[in-house]
């Protein structure tokens, strides 16, 4: 066991060092000098020359990544060309938001998906199964850049009603303004992940009612009630946490789409200006964190499956 | 059930277009995905036929609802969202069909390869697409958009590029079991050389898990040309991308929500068909894929 996590953290460590030349590699290859992007196309060459040695972009690309893996290491994301704040400090200002839209995407899958996925189950072939099925297969298929366009366009055109968009709230100094922010957003986040756990509930529940312990727990006379959540959920639930982590760590960095509609001042949105913008330092270090929640949480859903199931063994 | 004895022969076997229509009719949502799916293919195919304005042709006053003379309405520019629609098809089964089949191509012939070689090429493939499953695949399409500039093209090589790793590991998987199987130690009992057994054998033999694969990510590949045209890194405007058409909506004053609607309604509709498709293609061709998504 010992010997596979150790291998398992090595392997963990190899595969963000090759993510690391990727990213440093592909911002670089072509599309333009940054600085002329980010100082505008009117500064006068000297300027450029001069932000280009402050930036350290007039060096060979191996000195500049060897600085940037060294600065990594020792915990210094450098700063942004764009507004030459350190990157640690918009990172930190931003961790929350996307934190929190994290959160409440999760909470909205978790309470949605997980029941209605049950209940579909149970009463499979009916039309509360039809409905669940629908609309999981209709969450799957549906844009969430639309439906997001859609949530603000509908209101404001209808009732001039809109979100806060210019402001980062607070959910424990302004919790109504808050709920008005991130609300909508988590909702059309949660609707492709709710689509996703609900089908994966159901499937799993419908294979698990077959098994023959769950013949035996309704044999020897067990409250259906119990044969279902005890014995029935329980073994279900593996394959869905596994599936929930993932979405978890993916929803750690941020999301692209759903913060630049909404204006929310998170992770997603910022790397997504840091790539227009061609701004190496945010979007490395972005990447690099993106890329580490996901090695790092695959690993811990490999490790959390000795404890959820004793049959698996790692050697 | 066909019963065994003599009678059996007096079975004639069905023919080809009769399992057919019997497997649909088993499986009424893939009927209706392959209907929407050939529906719009017909759309995209004979676009001119359906439209009633050019991509970019002026047609009635700017940002108004559905009309009998604008069936969708029209968008800020004044021209038909109905029209722009259509044509959308075109793009999106363009970049569809051309990114998927690029990418899944590239994935058949790495998986098997790896899948059959085993050893430290396979290793070597293998490490590499867990690198490629980490990075984070929508920025990887934006960082690579924003390098090489938006254009079809470049959106279709983006597009088949994020395809290529996770298709990678799933033929792999299916080259796996193949590769154990007697006809290919038959071709090497007979002297086959390895590239002929991959190219001959292998890659003939995992072709029905990746046309499985294929369906779900043509709607997969539709969606993320849409997402990427919306984000200003993909399908460049005027074109009508449908992605691009729902971000122009945004900007409307006065607002007009069917410019955004009628759009979606075709994203959502395509890869609808697109995934209900995939999923009774995987239940006939492929039980071992299930939840696999």
């Amino acid at each position: 066991m010992t010997h596979y996590v150790v291998r398992r953290i090595a392997l963990a460590a190899l595969i963000l060092w090759a993510v690391s030349i990727a990213v440093f590699l592909l911002l670089r290859v072509a599309g333009g000098d940054p600085v002329v992007i980010q100082q505008g196309f009117n500064a006068s060459p000297e300027r450029i020359a001069q932000v280009h040695k402050e930036l350290h972009l007039d060096e060979p690309y191996y000195q500049q990544y060897a600085r940037w893996v060294q600065s990594m290491l020792t915990g210094d994301l450098g700063h942004s060309g764009v507004s030459g704040r350190a990157v640690i400090d918009e990172f930190t200002a931003r961790v929350p938001v996307s934190f929190q839209l994290m959160v409440m995407t999760v909470a909205w899958t978790v309470l949605l998906g997980i029941p209605f996925g049950v209940i579909s189950a149970l009463r499979r072939n009916s039309p509360p199964d039809y409905i669940v099925r629908v609309f999981a297969v209709l969450g799957l298929s549906v844009p969430a850049f639309w439906v997001a366009t859609l949530v603000l366009m509908i209101p404001a055109q209808r009732w001039g009603y809109a979100p806060p968009l210019n402001e980062t709230t607070n959910i424990f100094s302004q919790p109504w303004a808050n709920i008005r922010q991130m609300g909508p957003p988590s909702l059309v986040l949660a609707l492709g992940s709710t689509a996703s756990i609900m089908r994966l509930t159901r499937s799993q529940m419908l294979e698990v009612l077959r098994s023959d312990y769950v013949r035996t727990a309704r044999a020897k006379g067990l409250n259906e009630r119990v044969v279902v959540i005890r014995h029935a959920l329980r073994n279900s639930l593996v394959p869905v946490v596994t599936i929930l982590g993932l979405q978890v760590s993916g929803l750690l960095g941020g999301s692209v789409i759903v913060e630049s509609i909404f204006n929310l001042r998170g992770l997603g949105q910022y790397i997504f200006a840091a790539i227009l913008q061609k701004d190496f330092a945010v979007a490395q270090s972005l990447v690099m964190f993106t890329a580490a929640a996901a090695v790092l949480s695959t690993l811990a859903i490999d490790l959390l499956y000795v404890v959820l199931d004793p049959r698996i063994r790692y050697s | 059930m066909q019963p065994g004895g003599p009678q059996f022969e007096l079975y004639a076997r069905p023919s080809r277009l009769l399992t057919a229509f019997r497997t649909l009719r088993a499986n009424p949502l893939g009927g209706v995905g392959l209907s929407i799916v050939l529906l719009m293919v017909v759309i995209a195919v004979f676009a001119p036929l359906f439209a009633r304005y050019g991509i970019n042709e002026y047609s009635a006053a700017p940002s108004h609802g559905p009309s009998a003379h604008n069936w969708f309405g029209t968008d800020r520019f004044g021209q038909d969202i109905y029209s722009r629609v259509i044509y959308g098809a075109r793009i999106s089964f363009q970049v569809g069909l051309l990114s998927v089949l690029l990418g899944v191509l590239a994935g058949l012939i790495i998986g098997s390869t790896s899948g059959y070689f085993g050893g430290w090429i396979d290793t070597v493939i293998q490490r590499f697409v867990d690198a490629a499953i980490a990075f984070p695949q929508l920025i990887l399409l934006l960082i690579v958009v924003r390098t090489l500039g938006p254009s079809m093209r470049n959106v279709i090589v983006v597009i088949a590029i994020a395809i290529i790793p996770s298709t990678t590991r799933i033929i792999r998987g299916a080259a796996l079991t193949e590769k154990n199987q007697l006809y290919v130690e038959a071709a090497r009992a007979m002297g086959a050389a390895d590239f002929r057994i991959v190219f001959r054998h292998v890659i003939p033999n995992v072709v029905p898990v990746a046309i499985v694969v294929s369906t779900t990510l043509l709607g997969a590949a539709i969606l993320a040309e849409s997402a990427l045209s919306f984000l200003g890194l993909g399908i460049p405007p005027p074109n009508p991308s449908w992605g691009v058409d729902i971000s122009t909506s945004r900007s409307s004053f006065p607002l007009n929500v069917w410019a955004a609607l009628f759009p979606g309604i075709a994203i959502s509709l395509t890869v609808l068909g697109f995934n209900f498709l995939g999923d009774t293609l995987r239940d006939i061709l492929d039980p071992r894929l299930r939840g696999a998504r």
